[in-house]
């Protein structure tokens, strides 16, 4: 539930006590008071408006911005107290895009997620060759080695980029909505290598905007709402229809996929009663 | 070709040059004068020319083209950029100003250091302006201000140079313009001593920091992700490269063309890969300039044609045919 929030249990690969970020010159924090944990080897999915803060939590619980009040912490230590290379072996991060300056292949873009393993002259070990080797495989990107990013579709680039991230060796890996662009297939793909990897135990941290894959892949659901949590715990505690009608202001309405046996959430249209029920599109 | 290849074949390259360009010139001299020379032996008018002519600017010739070469590749994987080189953050700007000043003030004339010391005063005040004028609002270096402070001090130091030339003689003015087009003419083993001092250790430093320049093509988020101490290495590789464009600058003038085509032409060749593109970008940018040079001495001889002509007539049409290949084959120069 949501009182589950001691940042520093034992068993949390991610934690965040009180954490408040606030960018310079805006006018509201992006995160305010955010209490979570995420408990080693789960996955966890991290849902809410655009806007809402999922990126800047991600964020600020590596270190990435800075804190305006209190605290987050990777594997039980304060994430201040990291030096970044050594931070690099435990979390792997996927963020929402990225474009390299120069023409690069799929192998070498890979190969940098060895980067925290290696002194600034040492060639590649065949520890890390294997490790780049597997990752590859386990996103079916051994064919592409040797193509060049701009060569790719995007479902690709997203694979190339996950398997980047799992060549870290990393015991977690932050995703920051990875299958935005992707179709079905693609999409499944990588939510099942997902689940699968937070299965063999690798804790999975992921922000998406897809509600029903989020309820039946991950363990645990966080829902923002303008920087503060609005819900967390088991999908089915998060997913309730009033939540996510205030959260999202749009008629939604949740019932049981009988496919899945998850919540099922479905967005109604306007007409009945967004206008309404909120009376004007913009927010309080 | 693999990336050694390509080294060794740079690396022979570089010596031969360095042979050619000794024995051609207004005299010409056999290898075997050359070698002669070299040990101390020999024709007297031969020995003077190799040994305190040709051999220091040869010298000159490979530090300044490979310095200039590895600064422009660390400038362009920093910046994110494909149109940085060396000059483009106003070194050039704040080294001429100080040579413009020393040829205005009769200091040149009266003393052979000051040129190259008023230049490199110059450049070494552009590259703390701009670092300074980077991180004024922020802590962190944001490489698009660093982009803009680099062209606005650039600006500056232009109109500077605008200024000191409208009130000074046309023989000033004359030297001023020529100093600025590049000449590796005024080389002697006092320069070249110096010039060494700043670029082997600043090209040792930069070819250590290829495999976090790697990184910042993907993005400094990324980076950071990844390990990369990024706000450091930003620092570092901006103040060793400007260093090395310094040191070349205020011995040679402004050699341009070298620091952006060089880059790109073995990037075309071998990848994006830093810790292949830096080494072979300082081999071949050394071949290149020495290979311009010995082109600007013989080709109206006994005149000497501007290097940075001929660098860009010779660069020009070789990296249109590279471009061309490479847009061919799919991998053009952005991403």
């Amino acid at each position: 539930m949501a009182t589950e929030s001691s940042a520093s249990n034992g068993s949390a690969a991610l934690g965040a006590t009180e954490l408040r970020v606030h960018y310079p010159n805006a006018s509201a924090p992006a995160l305010d008071s955010v209490s979570m944990t995420v408990p080693r080897g789960s996955f966890y999915a991290v849902l809410g408006p655009n806007g809402s803060g999922k990126s800047t939590l991600l964020r600020a619980l590596l270190g990435m911005v800075p804190h305006a009040a209190g605290q987050a912490q990777v594997f039980g230590r304060p994430v201040s107290d990291w030096d970044r290379r050594a931070l690099a072996r435990e979390a792997g991060v996927v963020t929402q895009s990225e474009s390299v300056a120069f023409p690069m292949t799929v192998r070498e873009l890979v190969a940098m997620g060895r980067y925290p393993y290696l002194g600034p002259l040492q060639s590649e070990t065949p520890t890390d060759k294997e490790a780049i080797s597997k990752a590859m495989r386990m996103c079916d990107i051994e064919n592409l080695a040797q193509r060049f990013l701009s060569t790719l579709s995007g479902g690709e680039i997203q694979r190339t980029r996950v398997a980047r991230a799992l060549a870290q060796e990393p015991n977690v890996l932050l995703l920051d909505e990875p299958t935005a662009s992707l179709d079905v297939r693609h999409e499944m793909e990588i939510l099942e290598l997902l689940r699968a990897s937070a299965d063999d135990g690798m804790t999975v941290f992921l922000i998406t905007h897809h509600l029903d894959l989020a309820a039946r892949f991950a363990d645990r659901l966080l829902l923002l709402d303008r920087g503060r949590v609005a819900a967390e715990g088991q999908p089915q505690e998060v997913l309730r229809e009033e939540t996510l009608k205030r959260v999202y202001e749009w008629p939604i309405s949740v019932s049981n996929d009988p496919a899945t046996g998850m919540p099922r959430v479905t967005p109604l249209s306007t007409s009945s009663g967004f206008s309404t029920s909120s009376g004007s599109g913009s927010r309080p | 070709m693999k990336p050694i290849t390509w080294g060794a074949l740079l690396g022979l390259a570089v010596v031969l040059v360095f042979l050619l360009s000794i024995r051609l010139g207004s005299v010409d001299l056999s290898t075997g004068e050359v070698f002669a020379a070299l040990l101390g032996e020999g024709d007297i008018n031969a020995r003077r020319i190799v040994v305190e002519l040709r051999a220091p600017r040869a010298l000159m010739a490979i530090l300044v083209g490979g310095g200039l070469s590895l600064s422009g590749a660390v400038f362009q994987a920093l910046l994110r950029n494909p149109l940085a080189e060396p000059y483009i953050l106003g070194i050039s700007g704040g080294a001429a100003t100080g040579a413009v000043l020393a040829l205005a003030m009769g200091l040149a004339a009266s003393l052979s250091w000051a040129l190259p010391a008023a230049a490199f005063a110059g450049a070494l005040l552009a590259i703390v302006l701009v670092l300074r004028v980077a991180t004024a609002a922020d802590d962190r270096v944001d490489v698009r201000v660093l982009l803009l402070a680099g062209v606005v001090v650039g600006a500056f130091f232009a109109a500077c140079i605008s200024f000191v030339l409208s009130i000074s003689d046309a023989r000033t003015m004359r030297s001023a313009v020529l100093w600025m087009m590049g000449s590796l003419a005024g080389s002697d083993w006092r320069t070249v001593l110096m010039v060494t001092l700043y670029t082997l250790p600043a090209a040792i430093a930069l070819l250590g920091l290829a495999r976090p320049l790697n990184l910042l093509l993907i993005g400094e988020e990324t980076a950071g992700y990844l390990g990369a101490n990024v706000e450091r290495v930003k620092r570092i590789a901006y103040v060793l490269a400007s260093l090395l464009t310094a040191a070349g600058v205020a011995a040679t003038g402004v050699i341009g063309f070298v620091g952006l085509i060089v880059p790109h032409s073995i990037r075309l060749l071998v990848g994006a890969d830093y810790r292949v593109l830096l080494p072979l970008s300082f081999l071949a940018g050394a071949v290149f300039l020495t290979l311009a040079d010995v082109v600007a001495r013989t080709v109206m001889s006994p005149a000497e044609v501007p290097i940075g002509v001929i660098t860009a007539f010779v660069g020009v049409p070789l990296f249109l045919l590279l471009l061309r290949r490479s847009i061919g084959a799919g991998t053009g120069i952005g991403a």
